[in-house]
């Protein structure tokens, strides 16, 4: 090899390289979205401002169709209690339907529990509903194509195509599916694909008094919640499971499962 | 071929055929993989609509306004205005015509959902005013005393 050739290969193998690693370069998530600016519904949760009124999982009752009385619910509502000895109670009577209104911890079978106030050392309420995952594993697992995301990435059920199966409530790693009493098919939260596809909030999120629920377009910059979600400290459940959730937290503490 | 060859193979025939018609008629047209793919858009398209056509129950306080404009603004002055009326009430439906009138809830539970004092360190709930649930004025409605619409404990 002459010097020549060498010097000239060395030079293009420099630059090729270069390029290649200013491909590696930190991309700002904005610039991100802003090359595919369509529409991906995302949910973001404060549990600071959340105060356990429970009107949430009313109006979602309510307006869905789901049976008032019957112990299933699309939302609820969980307490926690961190006690100063470190043990965590929690509970969520009735799914939080009429809010959290004693102080003692519903223990279901072995009956109310009374903390001490000054045994307490944190308390807070967690909202929880469907994640309306990325790679949702109840729609993998549905035998007949009866459950699916749509290009939005809402997850929906098809209810006449619904066999009844139960694969999908067993799938979901967060529990949100449940058996709907009356059609006799799995049910679970849509976002209120209703009112968001019609310019409208969700249920839940327009009866919160305190903004603790909201929901956004995370494939739009300028959504105020895809804002929180990019500039804020948030959190998701269950990150382990790879299911890849759209509801975000704001104050999620390690306790909360 | 023998006959024992032909007549079961005619019969696996028949009845793939008859599978393949009860598909066709069964299975709508627009089921099948859709935006997302095999693995997660699988559907049947129309149910999409469906679901976009599922009656709202809940209007908002905006809706109010058009009637009962002074309790809106009765409300939006006072300490409870970022409570929406039908958190309340109940939803709207297609009130005034059916229901004609939304109920009126005065029962000492609506109130204690968020003013039953609770020990919530790190939570909002701290910041409301709080009561004991059962010693507060005992087996008599809030809303003899309060008003509901406008709480002020200086304006009782
Ligand atoms: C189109 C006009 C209209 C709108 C909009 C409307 N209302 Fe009414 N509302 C009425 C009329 C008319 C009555 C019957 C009044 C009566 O008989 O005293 C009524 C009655 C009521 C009553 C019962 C009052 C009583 O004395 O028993 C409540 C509560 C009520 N409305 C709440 C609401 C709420 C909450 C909203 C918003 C979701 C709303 N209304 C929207 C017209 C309206
Ligand atoms: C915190 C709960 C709450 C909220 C929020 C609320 N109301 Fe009421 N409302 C009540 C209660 C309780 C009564 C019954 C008052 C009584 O018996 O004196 C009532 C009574 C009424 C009445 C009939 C009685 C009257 O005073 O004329 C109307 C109409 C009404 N509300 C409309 C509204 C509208 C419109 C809004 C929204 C701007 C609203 N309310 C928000 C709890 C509420
Ligand atoms: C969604 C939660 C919520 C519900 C339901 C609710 N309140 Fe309130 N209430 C509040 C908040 C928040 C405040 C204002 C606290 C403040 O100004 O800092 C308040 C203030 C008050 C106050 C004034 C307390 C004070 O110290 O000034 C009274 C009295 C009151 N509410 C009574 C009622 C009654 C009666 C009802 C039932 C008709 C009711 N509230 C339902 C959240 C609620
Ligand atoms: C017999 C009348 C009466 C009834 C009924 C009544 N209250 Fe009161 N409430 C008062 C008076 C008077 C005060 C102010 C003096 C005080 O703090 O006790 C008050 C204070 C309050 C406060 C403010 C407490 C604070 O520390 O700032 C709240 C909140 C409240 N009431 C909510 C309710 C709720 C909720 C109900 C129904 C479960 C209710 N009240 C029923 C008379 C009543």
């Amino acid at each position: 090899m002459k010097r020549r050739d060498f010097l000239r290969s060395t030079a293009v193998f420099v630059a090729g390289a270069s390029v290649s690693i200013s491909a590696l370069d930190f991309i700002d998530p904005k610039e991100l979205l802003a090359a595919n600016p369509e529409l991906r519904w995302g949910f973001l949760v404060d549990t600071y401002k959340c105060v356990g009124c429970g009107f949430c999982v009313k109006a979602c009752k309510l307006e869905n169709d789901i049976p008032y009385d019957a112990n299933v619910t699309r939302t609820w509502v969980e307490r926690y209690v961190i006690k100063k000895d470190g043990n965590v109670v929690m509970d969520c009577p009735k799914g939080a339907r009429d809010g959290f209104t004693s102080k003692l911890i519903d223990q279901n079978a072995s009956g109310m529990l009374a903390v001490p106030d000054d045994e307490i050392a944190q308390a807070f309420f967690v909202p929880k509903l469907c994640n309306h995952c990325t790679v949702p594993a109840c729609v993998q697992v549905c035998p007949v194509g009866a459950t699916y995301q749509t290009a939005d990435g809402v997850v929906l059920v098809d209810r006449t195509w619904c066999i009844g199966c139960g694969y999908c409530i067993m799938g979901c790693p967060y529990g949100v599916r449940f058996f709907h009493p009356v059609e006799h098919v799995a049910d679970k939260c849509t976002f209120c694909y209703h009112r968001i596809s019609n310019g409208g909030n969700t249920a839940c999120a327009q009866a919160c008094p305190f903004g603790a629920r909201k929901i956004g377009n995370l494939k739009d910059p300028n959504d105020p919640v895809a804002q929180m979600i990019l500039n804020q400290r948030v959190g998701i459940l269950r990150d382990e499971y790879g299911t890849k959730p759209n509801v975000y937290y704001i104050g999620l503490n390690k306790e909360v499962r | 071929m023998k006959n024992h060859v032909w007549r079961p193979l005619f019969v696996v025939i028949g009845v793939v055929i008859a599978i393949l018609l009860f598909r066709s008629v069964y299975v709508p047209s627009d089921f099948g993989s859709q935006e997302l793919g095999y693995t997660f858009g699988y559907h049947r398209l129309s149910n999409e609509q469906e679901w976009k056509d599922f009656p709202a129950e809940y209007k908002d306080t905006e809706y109010c306004n058009e009637c009962h404009d002074d309790k809106v603004e009765e409300l939006r002055g006072a300490q409870h205005a970022m409570i929406p009326c039908e958190n309340c009430h109940g939803p709207a439906l297609s009130h005034p015509d059916d229901p004609e009138k939304l109920a009126i809830n005065t029962s000492r539970e609506l109130c204690i959902r968020c003013h039953a004092k609770l020990i919530t360190p790190s939570s909002g709930r701290e910041d409301i005013p709080g009561i004991d649930p059962v010693e507060h004025n005992k087996g008599e409605e809030c809303s003899e005393c309060h008003n509901p619409h406008n709480p002020s404990l200086e304006d009782m």
